[in-house]
């Protein structure tokens, strides 16, 4: 299954944020994470990862600094800060109740399907 | 994490030259991208050699890994436009350039254009100078000169009808308010409104400059950068202008011609108007001159005034009796804060936001405190002033400015504080600098409108 482009963009800065909520962190593992989170459905172009870390870094949610790997190359790496925790906490609210509206939207659909349209009630 | 695999060194020679010589093809191809800065490029390289690995831990030999991981990295155009979106200050540099390259028709095109412009300018001021009195022809300097620059912009920016209209309803009223307006001949609102004018039809300019997304920060700052790099270009056409006439008149006398009375007939009505066309035109092609300029005038003038602050501060405070002071103070202080605000502005616009909190930062944000202290003095002075002599248009105008200055001033220091101490990052100052712009515009429009009237055109 492919998830919808435009899914994918709305659900990056907080599955980017969640995922350094629990710990510093460097793209490509970021990306490896999301892969694992997502059982591989959520596939992004890797690249465009970047810039969208550069813009939590702008707007203050993350903190970048430079290291090493393991291997002597150097590599960014992002924490989060506490106004990223803060935008964290509010995309969750957001996204519960998007996610609460869903489901109830979908339950009713399914009733729907169950039970044969009120509206054809009416014309009989 | 990626050490899973073994280990390929960037800079040995061994068994995968081959992948390493591709990895440098990729990078120089990245680089190329105004966009993607060295640092971006690291970054994505780390990435890159951590896919390579696992995908060689998959099975695949160098060659597929790396076509599979440069896929999976994205296209470039792709890429460099989703960088240019975050890092528009990046593109600055040679924004003109890009994706013109094949036109060269347009930019012949855009030279005509130009000279047109130009040359058109100079004959409305020359013609204004002809028919007009002298503080007319300054009243309407502004409405004279600038329509040609908008015109300008406007047609670089392709901006459509809507916006066209926009952009000439401002001279249109400022035009016929100015000329209705019975003025005193000598009388400070004429003076007040001609100063004013320039100052309101700038943010018409602006908004040709930023093809009417005047609600984008990151457009208002382009434009303020426009407005210093456009300074500097113009200065320097001046002097380059005034090098060649003074050799030209030095020639002339030993023939016995005198180039003086053209000189003010002709060359300076037409040429003057004419170089500020050309000057935008300049700008438009090539960007960089304050980029690299602004960061070393700042880091100069800004210790540098902080010095001239403190003597002035020390100056005021043991002056005696402040209400006795002149008034040109209050000018003279606008003129100042004014100073303080280009150097703060013009840093800011120039500094890379992601660059760590630094010892200039800092400093920065004493240099605006001392003016603060230094503009409270002042005020509380003038103050007494007009509440012992009552208002005068220069006062209020005057009184006013500053008012806008300091409130400016004071938030940027918050911002600047915060900045500092890490509670808040430094977008935040960059988006205020820019968000205050529009309010000075707006109440150079109201001096230069509403003033008169209040003050029966004296």
């Amino acid at each position: 299954m492919r998830i919808d482009k435009d899914l994918v963009a709305a659900s990056a800065t907080p599955l980017v944020l969640g995922i350094l909520a629990d710990g510093e962190s460097y793209g490509y593992a970021i990306l490896k994470r999301v892969d694992e989170l997502s059982g591989g459905r959520m596939q992004w172009t890797d690249g465009m990862l970047y810039p969208l870390l550069h813009r939590l870094e702008r707007l203050g949610f993350v903190e970048a600094s430079w290291g090493t790997s393991d291997v002597g190359r150097r590599r960014k790496h992002y924490a989060i800060t506490p106004a990223g925790r803060e935008a964290l906490v509010e995309r969750q609210a957001q996204w519960d109740v998007v996610a609460h509206a869903l489901h109830q939207v979908w339950r009713t659909a399914q009733d729907g399907l169950l039970t044969p349209p009120r509206v054809a009630e009416g014309w009989a | 994490m990626g050490a899973a695999t073994a280990p390929t060194d960037g800079a040995s020679p061994g068994p995968h030259a081959a992948l390493e010589a591709q990895i440098d093809q990729w990078r120089g191809y990245v680089r190329r991208r105004e966009a993607i800065s060295a640092s971006d490029v690291d970054e994505m390289e780390d990435h890159l050699r951590e896919r390579v690995e696992d995908l060689r831990a998959t099975g695949l030999d160098d060659d597929e890994a790396f076509l599979v991981a440069v896929k999976r990295m994205g296209t470039l155009d792709d890429l460099s436009r989703e960088f240019a979106q975050e890092h528009s200050e990046r593109l600055w540099k040679q924004l003109v350039l890009v994706g013109e390259q094949p036109g060269r028709t347009r930019s012949w095109r855009e030279l005509a254009v130009v000279l047109g412009l130009a040359v058109a300018a100079g004959v409305a001021v020359k013609v204004a100078t002809a028919v007009l009195d002298e503080m007319t022809v300054a009243l309407n300097v502004g409405l004279l000169v600038l329509p040609f620059l908008t015109a300008y912009l406007a047609w670089k920016r392709q901006v459509t009808a809507r916006i066209v209209g926009a952009l000439a309803v401002p001279f249109v009223v400022l035009g016929v308010v100015l000329n209705v307006y019975p003025f005193e001949p000598t009388g400070s609102t004429l003076v007040l409104a001609a100063l004013a004018a320039p100052v309101t039809l700038w943010a018409v300019v602006g908004l040709a400059y930023v093809g009417g997304r005047w609600r984008s920060d990151a457009r208002r700052m382009d434009f303020a950068r426009f407005t210093g790099e456009l300074a500097v270009y113009y200065t320097l056409l001046a002097l380059g202008g005034g090098v060649l006439l003074g050799l030209t008149a030095g020639v002339f006398s030993l023939a016995d011609v005198d180039l003086e009375p053209y000189l003010e007939d002709w060359i300076l009505p037409l040429c003057v108007p004419a170089a500020l066309i050309v000057a935008a035109w300049l700008v438009e092609a090539k960007q960089n001159v304050v980029e690299n300029i602004a960061p070393v005038l700042t880091r100069v003038f800004t210790p540098l005034t902080l010095v001239m602050l403190l003597a002035v501060f020390v100056v005021l405070a043991t002056a005696g009796n402040l209400a006795a002071v002149d008034r040109e103070l209050l000018i003279l202080m606008d003129a100042i804060l004014v100073l303080v605000l280009c150097l703060l502005l013009y840093s800011v616009s120039a500094r890379d936001p992601l660059a760590p909190r630094s010892f200039f930062d800092g400093l920065q944000v004493v240099l605006v405190v001392a003016a603060l202290a230094v503009d409270a003095v002042a005020l509380t002075a003038m103050l007494t002033r007009i509440a012992e002599f009552g208002v005068s248009p220069n006062k209020a105008a005057a009184l006013g400015l500053n008012l806008l200055l300091l409130v400016h001033l004071v938030w940027s220091a918050v911002l600047a504080t915060a900045f500092l101490r890490g509670r808040r990052p430094f977008a935040d100052l960059v988006a205020w600098q820019t968000r205050f712009l529009p309010v000075y515009a707006a109440w150079a429009a109201i001096v230069a409108v509403v003033f008169p009237p209040v003050f029966g055109f004296v």
